[in-house]
């Protein structure tokens, strides 16, 4: 064996040596073999460690996919035959039980017994206490998640013994659980942590930054920063079915065109969050197909900020959500693809969130509106949207820009730059109209008013203030779906959301992924990250 | 002693230029910290609470005031220490030494075939003007400029990796059955060709080929520009009617006397070309996936990662003096009587 052949053996590990004279004379086009997948994507993982300040939402897919949680959602056929996870069914993953106390305060877990990380230590209760005071400790966004389950501080945290751990909570909560599920709550090996711990870095963010540490599906076999990131299977996972690909090369392109390309010959088996437009295109080919699932608990918004000065009075603000193109926007911006969010009745019957608006576009009541307030005459406000965003909200503000002026209203595009738009937007919140795209990891509608709502709240980027808003998000919180106080509250949420409308709702978006027909089960899950557990060939 | 008067004009010239780079780094300082956004407040995640964020400003050492950010910053750098590009997750240092390989590999060899191309182009036009060779050239020209790479690098692909096949996938610079070659001078063609794996030296420049083309396409218009004027120029010179009338064959007088004199500006132009397009080449990086300079530098940019951008201009501001150092050297072996000027 030459130099040559050792090095692709070493490259292709699962696939063996003796496939590769084989390979070798492949055409370009047939390069991956069968068992390994090439997936495509634009951003790029800028570390291996979802709890470390800095990691990037393309990063999350590593926690996803190397780690396990105590817990995961099942899946759900959508009725279009695709896959996308249950919130409602909670699935074990490394841990084989669980009971929940009678006053709802106390959690405790059956850890599996066959469950080992990769180094072959069994995974105890001891790895998960460890990786939950990790997430509460390091602050920044793992902590702000874990808080919106409850868990707050590592004295909630008791392994009982090497099997059982228990949580206990301040106050019962139905988010507590499902928080488990969200990306943040990896459980890692804490004796290799601790390992590379030092004084000034006694949670091993640097060590874990490179390396991580886990029990999951998929171990990182190469991670070169700004190029790819190679995933082998752990052929040893006990958390679930094992993966369909032994070995899955994600590879980061920027650029969508070539993207495009690499996924219509047929180079990349899955590209993900394709634009609307190419979705639409691709969906009509042969050699693509397209999993659009629309995001759950997520809604294109144009927001008024109460803090400018016309939009304190709240007929011009519904003025102008009568004054909205919709339809041209939701054909125009988001090519169709999603679920409109406008024309609904003008009663709340249901509790289903997102829901449409009863607002649509009629200017006559927009005129008639306008008129009874001191601003008939118009006047003018830009519409900021973040450039990041500006497949979509590009051509929204456009349209919208034009619906506005049709009652006075003249409005100037500003476009701004992603990483001044958090500043902006959400922490100074200053911009008086604005494009917004905020959805809920955890999927019940007063988690979402919790974060859009609530005065001082991330998302909440117009200031709105409501204290009828505030008392029932308060109490509506931690209630189970099941109290008979909760679709009552719900309703009136929603009622005071769509009549204050402070965020006027456009359309509900999918999650756009371009996959080769030879790809087979591709699941939508609420992080937009691809879980590449469950892919696997077709037809095997 | 025409050696060691070498080296001291050398060391002069780097000398020189030490002011020149503090001044860039001061500028640079200073504009990073003039954009608007707050990197604290990007890098500390969505959902950060106002908590998180400060703590995320003292990590990057944001809170303290200007003036300390500024000496902590020149003393990392005395030490060799460009900080962490929070961007991407890495030492400024690691993505430099793995990007800049790249870049040049691309670029250097987009000038080689550029050149290979425009040097006689050039000549062959102001040779025979207004002929069928002069307006090819013209057209390359023309054509060249006002084409941007993007749109050349996406026509070249549709055609050659979309349509026919011909091509690799446009994955970056080495396709996925392929380790990239220890590394020994970065380029991975080189590289590969220097460990003797001539299977991996080909994969390599199989990648390298379509951003070739492309960036050389652009390149070729002021090469060739620059070839035909000076050589329409030189032709008309005196000592060229002289060499002519003193019977000394056209070959002679061509490559000897007027190409020699010509290659002057077009060594310039090329010194420019080459700085331009170092930094300038971010859209054939993304549209072939090539993990390049530019790129990292755009990126670092958007999101106001200051210590990668600062480490960008460093990088660049050093190349640019040992690039001009060069550019001066090949002029004194072209031209003899640059050698006795300072």
């Amino acid at each position: 064996m030459n130099r040559r052949d050792f090095l692709k053996g070493t490259t292709a590990l699962t696939v063996g040596a003796s496939l590769l004279p084989f390979l070798k004379s492949l055409p370009a086009e047939a390069a991956a073999p069968s068992d390994s997948l090439v997936v495509v994507m634009g951003g790029t993982i800028n570390s291996l460690d979802i709890h470390r300040s800095g990691t990037n939402r393309s990063s999350y897919q590593v926690a996803i996919n190397c780690y396990d949680r105590l817990v995961t959602f099942g899946t759900k056929q959508n009725p279009d035959g695709s896959l996308s996870y249950d919130y409602n069914n909670l699935q074990p993953e490394l841990a084989q039980s669980w009971e929940v106390s009678e006053d709802g305060l106390k959690l405790v877990f059956t850890l599996r017994d066959d469950a080992t990380f990769w180094d072959g230590k069994p995974v105890t209760a001891h790895d998960v206490k460890w990786s939950f005071d990790r997430a509460v400790s390091l602050g920044g966004f793992p902590t702000v998640q874990m808080k919106a389950g409850l868990l707050e501080k590592p004295e909630q945290f008791r392994a009982l013994d090497d099997k059982t751990f228990e949580i206990i909570l301040p106050r019962p909560s139905k988010l507590s659980l499902p928080d488990l599920a969200t990306p943040i709550p990896i459980i890692i090996n804490s004796e290799v942590a601790k390992a590379h711990a030092t004084e000034t870095d006694p949670w091993a963010t640097e060590y874990l930054h490179h390396t991580p540490a886990g029990s999951g599906a998929f171990k990182v076999e190469r991670w070169d920063a700004g190029q790819q990131l190679v995933y082998t299977r752990n052929d040893d996972w006990k958390s679930g079915p094992l993966p369909g690909y032994s070995r899955i090369i994600v590879r980061e392109v920027p650029s969508q065109s070539t993207r495009r390309a690499l996924i219509e010959r047929g180079n990349a088996g899955v590209s993900l969050d394709i634009p609307p437009k190419d979705a639409k295109e691709l969906d009509s080919m042969e050699a693509v197909s397209v999993a659009g699932a629309p995001i759950d608990n997520c809604i294109y918004s144009l927001c008024t900020n109460l803090d400018f000065e016309p939009f304190k009075d709240k007929r011009v603000r519904q003025a102008i959500a009568w004054a909205l193109p919709y339809q041209q926007m939701f054909d125009q911006a988001a090519y169709g693809m999603g679920i409109p969010m406008w024309g609904g009745g003008s009663e709340v019957t249901s509790i289903a969130w997102p829901q449409p608006s009863p607002y649509a576009d009629n200017i006559e009541k927009a005129k008639a509106l306008l008129a009874q307030t001191p601003y008939k005459d118009g006047f003018e406000v830009p519409i900021s949207f973040d450039l990041s965003q500006a497949d979509w909200a590009e051509p929204a503000a456009l349209l919208i820009q034009q619906g506005l002026s049709r009652i006075g209203i003249k409005a100037t595009i500003d476009k701004v730059p992603g990483a001044n738009w958090r500043t902006l937007a959400l922490v100074e919140k200053k911009l008086p109209l604005h494009l917004e795209n905020f959805g809920g990891w955890l999927n019940t509608p007063d988690y979402y008013f919790y974060w859009a709502y609530i005065k001082g709240n991330l998302f909440n980027s117009y200031n709105y203030d409501n204290a009828e808003m505030t008392a029932l998000v308060g109490s509506t919180l931690d209630m189970p779906m099941d109290e008979a106080a909760y679709p009552g509250n719900i309703k009136r949420m929603i009622e005071l959301a769509f009549d204050d409308i402070p965020r006027i709702p456009l359309w509900q978006p999918t999650l756009n992924v371009a996959l080769n027909p030879q790809v087979d089960g591709y699941e939508f899950w609420f992080h937009r990250q691809v879980d590449v557990r469950s892919l696997k060939p077709r037809n095997v | 002693m025409p050696g060691t008067n070498k080296v001291k004009q050398i060391g002069g010239r780097l000398l020189q230029a030490l002011p020149t780079v503090f001044g860039i780094l001061v500028v640079c300082f200073l504009l990073t910290r003039a954009l608007p956004g707050d990197p604290a407040a990007y890098f500390a995640g969505l959902m950060a609470d106002a908590e998180s964020i400060e703590a995320v400003r003292a990590t990057l050492g944001l809170n303290k005031p200007l003036p300390a950010q500024f000496v902590d910053y020149i003393t990392d750098l005395l030490h060799g220490d460009l900080g962490t590009a929070v961007s991407t997750g890495q030492p400024v240092v690691t993505e430099l030494a793995t990007r800049l390989p790249a870049s040049l590999e691309l670029t250097l060899s987009a000038l080689l075939l550029s050149f290979a191309i425009a040097v006689p182009l050039g000549v062959l036009a102001a040779t025979r003007p207004n002929s069928w060779v002069d307006h090819l050239c013209r057209f390359v020209v023309t054509a060249g400029v006002s084409l941007p790479t993007f749109f050349t690098g996406l026509a070249l692909m549709y055609v050659f990796y979309y349509l026919l096949g011909w091509a690799p996938a446009p994955l970056g610079r080495i396709d996925i059955l392929y380790l990239p070659p220890q590394h020994i001078t970065g380029f991975f063609v080189v590289d590969a060709l220097l460990a003797g794996d001539l299977d991996t030296a080909r994969a390599a420049l199989a990648q390298l080929m379509l951003p070739m083309i492309t960036l050389a396409l652009f390149t070729l218009a002021p090469i060739a520009r620059m070839t035909r004027a000076a050589m329409i120029q030189v032709l008309d010179g005196d000592f060229v009617r002289t060499a002519r009338a003193a019977g000394l064959t056209s070959r002679k007088v061509l490559f000897s006397y007027a190409l020699r004199n010509a290659l002057l500006p077009v060594i310039t132009t090329l010194g420019m070309v080459f700085s331009f397009v170092l930094g300038a080449n971010v859209l054939v990086e993304k549209v072939f996936a090539w993990p390049g300079i530019g790129s990292f530098a755009v990126e670092a940019l958007i999101v106001s990662d200051y210590a990668a951008v600062q480490g960008f201009v460093l990088c660049m501001a050093l190349l640019f003096v040992g690039l001009n150092l060069l550019i001066d050297i090949i002029y004194t072996l072209i031209d003899p009587r640059m050698r006795d000027e300072g």
